[in-house]
């Protein structure tokens, strides 16, 4: 597929480049709100929203926003959508609202947001930026959804809710502890899947604003 | 001072930053594999907490409260964390420069930490008066610092043992995490 084309923008993030499970980014909601699977798509659809709108106005504004400023500028966009969502889903869907609680704000710090906005959003137009925002941001929503739904049926043998009468649960998937087990059997399956080596850390080398971070200069890191 | 001692061991053990909240989880696993490195990290991570729950506390009563904007923290924290954490590395960088060396470079890492803005984010979640944000957020750093460093000695086991090949790196950094998470897990009954 030509990787230059809009489709590919798209489709990326869906697949090859599917920020949470091959390059790990976003780890913390990955890790903490997938307990249920409707609480996995909740934090999925949210990112994807404040994803594709940062993505859209970043992309207007990258010949306005000056280099030098440009990643507080990012922040403050970010979480003007951030604040926005948090507004909607209490408004609207209040049960999810408090289920998701503080992770819910702390979008405005999740690493994929800052990362496509540095990575793609400053340097393409705007219709590619919305469909990578797009792209990715559903790329996450199934990864949550994933972990949500394995972690749901195993630990509380029920799915989306609704008890499933299966004769053995886990009560350990739905802990904290089977949220790093559950992600690190994914991430095996899925580098398996691809035919790569997982990498070796997590930090610099996936960072996507590596190339521009003052600590990852020096060499000796993380 | 029980509610305070209760706040502290709260937030270092049983609602542990990274092993039980998932709060800051990319320096847990990036910075954690040498064990000096996992010490620095740590000590940086308590100095901003602190120093950022002490920074935010004023905005947040008497600032955002008055004007009747509180739904503007996230903005206003982050951008202050931000800035406070330049300045900061900054001031050591010129005057400290032993103190720079061992821990200023972490302190970029750490803008965009999830852990920082969370713990000032949970001070006002639960209300909490200027005294208890700050013992808050030593133990949020000192649970995040002890983490760290029982995990930096767990990983530097794991890199020399012989491991499925699909394993290697990351899946088989994130199955000792959760065994180290399970450990966690006996501090739940601690404080009832």
């Amino acid at each position: 597929m030509d990787r230059k084309s809009n489709l590919y923008a798209f489709v990326k993030g869906l697949a090859v480049e599917n920020p949470s499970l091959v390059m790990l980014l976003g780890m913390c909601p990955t890790l903490a709100v997938t307990t249920m699977a409707s609480n996995g798509i909740g934090m999925g659809l949210a990112t994807t929203f404040v994803l594709l709108c940062s993505n859209i106005v970043i992309s207007a504004l990258r010949k306005v926003i000056p280099g030098t400023v440009r990643l507080p500028c990012f922040i403050v966009v970010i979480t003007t959508f951030v604040t926005l969502t948090d507004f909607i889903l209490k408004a609207y869907i209040p049960a999810l609202h408090s289920r998701l609680g503080i992770f819910l704000s702390l979008i405005a710090v999740n690493c994929i947001i800052l990362g496509r906005a540095e990575a793609f959003a400053s340097k393409n137009g705007i219709v590619k930026s919305a469909l990578d925002g797009l792209g990715m941001g559903l790329g996450f929503t199934a990864a949550l959804f994933t972990m949500g739904s394995l972690r749901e049926i195993l630990g509380s043998g029920a799915f989306f809710g609704i008890d499933l009468h299966l004769p053995l649960v886990f009560p350990i998937f739905v802990m904290p502890a089977g949220g790093f087990f559950t992600l690190g059997i994914i991430i095996a399956i899925v580098y398996k899947f691809i035919k790569r080596k997982p990498p070796a850390k997590v930090g610099c080398a996936a960072c996507p604003i590596a190339s521009d971070c003052v600590n990852c200069k020096g060499g000796e890191t993380a | 001072m029980k509610l305070l001692l209760v706040i502290l061991l709260t937030s270092m053990l049983t609602e542990n930053m990274v092993l039980v909240r998932f709060m800051g989880i990319c320096p847990f696993l990036g910075v954690s594999k040498k064990y000096d490195s996992a010490i620095g990290m740590g000590l940086a991570v308590i100095f901003v907490m602190v120093c950022a729950s002490i920074c935010t506390y004023p905005i947040y009563t008497f600032v955002l409260v008055p004007l009747g904007v509180e739904y503007m923290k996230t903005v206003a924290f982050i951008l202050l964390i931000a800035t406070f954490v330049q300045l900061v590395e900054m001031i050591i960088k010129k005057k400290i420069p032993p103190l720079y060396k061992s821990l200023g470079v972490y302190l970029p890492l750490i803008t965009t930490n999830c852990a920082v803005l969370g713990i000032t984010i949970l001070n006002t979640d639960e209300s909490y008066n200027f005294v208890q944000s700050i013992v808050n957020a030593l133990g949020g750093g000192l649970g995040f610092t002890i983490a760290l460093i029982i995990f930096a000695s767990v990983r530097s086991r794991i890199e020399t043992s012989d491991i499925p090949k699909t394993f290697k790196g990351v899946p088989s950094t994130l199955i000792a995490a959760a065994i180290v998470s399970v450990s966690f897990m006996g501090f739940t009954s601690l404080l009832q």
